[in-house]
């Protein structure tokens, strides 16, 4: 069993640390997982994205794909840009804060406010894991606890940070299911 | 010790080269390999080596030059572009049998071309690494945890032949991110030993050592070229290597290495769904090439050969050719200069091209 997801938004919203800490988990709990940024001349402001596979069974041979399970998309831009890759039947989840959702029948569509339920844990700035945290609640094959662990790592050296970022991931995790 | 470790490709390959005895690495910035000698920068004073981050690629390939000539176990690493300006001191550590090992994390050309991955390099590394016929043992790892265990062993064959081995990758493979194994850390004691040759040790006799690419009289340069020319016809022989993917009963067979030998398995894999018995000879060293299991493919048995690189025009396509002979028709699809190629419009092109 393999999951294909791309994640995609604009430079500074904290979408390359969301792709890392699933594919770093997903490594820790004994799967197979790449994890692929667009790199390049990205800038803040600018597009990013990268891509996350996770197989169960077996290495995974490429990183790159061109169809997606699931698409995440945090901006405007982007869904512009990459609505088009998600594979029939698919889940898009989207920003809801910055981006219209489109009703389109053909696929799964999940909108999460991430500003606002970033403002209301406590700072707009924690948007992505609001993101990453309902990700995990769509899914649900994540272990909050150690998806949280790798973000305090992440964040070792602003530790004072951490227990914000936590609260925002379980408030992603809480809305999803609310939905 | 045998953990698996969520690491970046280039930071992995870094650790690795640490881990194998490497204490000197000089580099210049470019990407998509500037973790490399960013990662070094730190970890290599925690072993008690020296990073440098030279003022140009031509001083850090000569300063491996000099680490080299002391016994030191020495790296340097670029891109593309980066790497034929290091073309000058390739050749001087090829006449001088000095040891190194280089990190070509391919990118789009030619020319500064793009810093997105590519597989343009292949002639220049496998063909003409420098003036005077001097060539590279190239290894072309096809995944990250290949390029780990291949960057150590590295440093090994280029100890044991005196020469240049290239890691001939890609920015795939470089900016990944995944689980890999790292080898264990060797203690320096466990090198092989230098001291016939370095040049902080003296002559039996007493006199000191000169080493250099500069032989007179002009005979001992031609002795040199001799030497060089039983080194790769050894090479031929004893150290080539590949992997076979699906090839017991495959009717088309696919060439590729590197991150185009994971795109190829991704198609097989899809055409093999479909009953379309396809399989994979995959390169594993460059140069020397495994020549041997592309002349016995029997045309009895195999309908075509299809090579799949990062690269337009094709360039590995060319040996294909010449070691699949016309016995069965040889064709090549890819995409280059960046652009990345994804195993799901390989599949589409390869469908088109089915005999």
């Amino acid at each position: 069993m393999e999951q294909s997801l791309l994640i995609a938004g604009f430079g500074g919203q904290g979408v390359m640390l969301i792709g890392k800490t699933l594919s770093h988990a997903s490594v820790d709990a004994g799967k197979f997982s790449t994890f692929f940024p667009a790199y390049g001349a990205e800038q803040r402001g600018g597009t990013a994205n990268c891509t996350v596979i996770v197989s169960d069974s077996e290495p995974i041979d490429c990183p790159l794909r061109e169809q997606f399970d699931t698409i995440i998309i945090m901006n405007e831009l982007s869904f512009t840009r990459f609505a088009g890759a998600l594979k029939p039947g698919g889940t898009l989840m989207i920003n809801s804060s910055l981006v219209e959702a489109r009703p389109d029948p053909s696929v799964k569509t999940v909108t999460v406010d991430t500003a606002k339920i970033a403002g209301e844990v406590g700072s707009p700035k924690v948007a992505n894991m609001v993101m990453l945290g309902a990700y995990i609640g769509y899914t649900g094959i994540y272990d909050v606890d150690a998806i949280k662990k790798l973000i305090g790592q992440a964040l070792a050296k602003r530790p004072e940070m951490a227990e914000l970022n936590a609260r925002a991931i379980d408030a992603g995790v809480a809305a999803v299911s609310a939905s | 010790m045998s953990e698996i470790q969520f690491m970046k490709g280039n930071e992995a390959i870094a650790e690795a080269a640490v881990r194998a005895g490497c204490r000197f690495f000089a580099g210049y910035p470019i990407t998509p390999q500037n973790e490399i000698p960013e990662y070094l920068s730190s970890r290599l004073f925690e072993v008690g080596g020296t990073f440098i981050q030279g003022e140009s690629e031509v001083a850090s390939i000569n300063m491996v030059y000099g680490a080299s000539s002391t016994g030191t176990r020495c790296m340097t690493s670029s891109s593309g572009c980066g790497i034929v300006l290091k073309t000058e001191g390739f050749g001087y550590l090829t006449g001088a049998n000095l040891p190194c090992v280089v990190i070509d994390m391919s990118r789009g050309g030619p020319g500064l071309g793009s810093i997105l991955p590519a597989q343009q390099d292949y002639f220049y590394a496998t063909k003409a690494i420098s003036n005077g016929g001097a060539r590279a043992f190239v290894l072309a790892p096809g995944n990250m945890q290949e390029a780990v265990d291949m960057t150590y062993e590295a440093f090994d064959i280029a100890d044991k032949y005196r020469c240049v081995v290239l890691l001939l990758c890609d920015g795939v493979i470089g900016n990944m991110m995944g689980g890999v194994t790292l080898p264990r850390m060797r203690e320096l004691s466990e090198l092989p030993d230098k001291s016939d040759w370095v040049i902080t040790k003296r002559n039996g006799d007493g006199s000191m050592r000169m080493i250099t690419s500069c032989y007179v009289p002009i005979k001992l340069v031609e002795d040199q070229n001799i030497h060089m020319a039983e080194m790769y016809e050894a090479w031929k022989k004893t150290e080539s290597r590949y992997e076979a993917y699906r090839m017991e009963d495959a009717e088309v067979v696919f060439a590729a290495y590197g991150t185009s030998a994971g795109i190829a398995r991704e198609v097989i894999k899809a055409l093999r769904a479909d009953g379309i018995k396809a399989g994979l000879l995959r390169p594993q060293t460059l140069f020397p090439f495994p020549e041997a299991p592309y002349r016995a493919l029997d045309p009895e048995k195999v309908k075509q050969v299809i090579c799949l690189e990062m690269s337009i025009p094709g360039q590995m396509v060319e040996d294909i050719r010449a070691y699949v002979d016309d016995r069965i028709p040889v064709s090549h699809w890819g995409r280059s200069g960046g652009i990345l190629m994804k195993p799901e419009e390989a599949l589409a092109a390869v469908r088109t091209m089915l005999i």
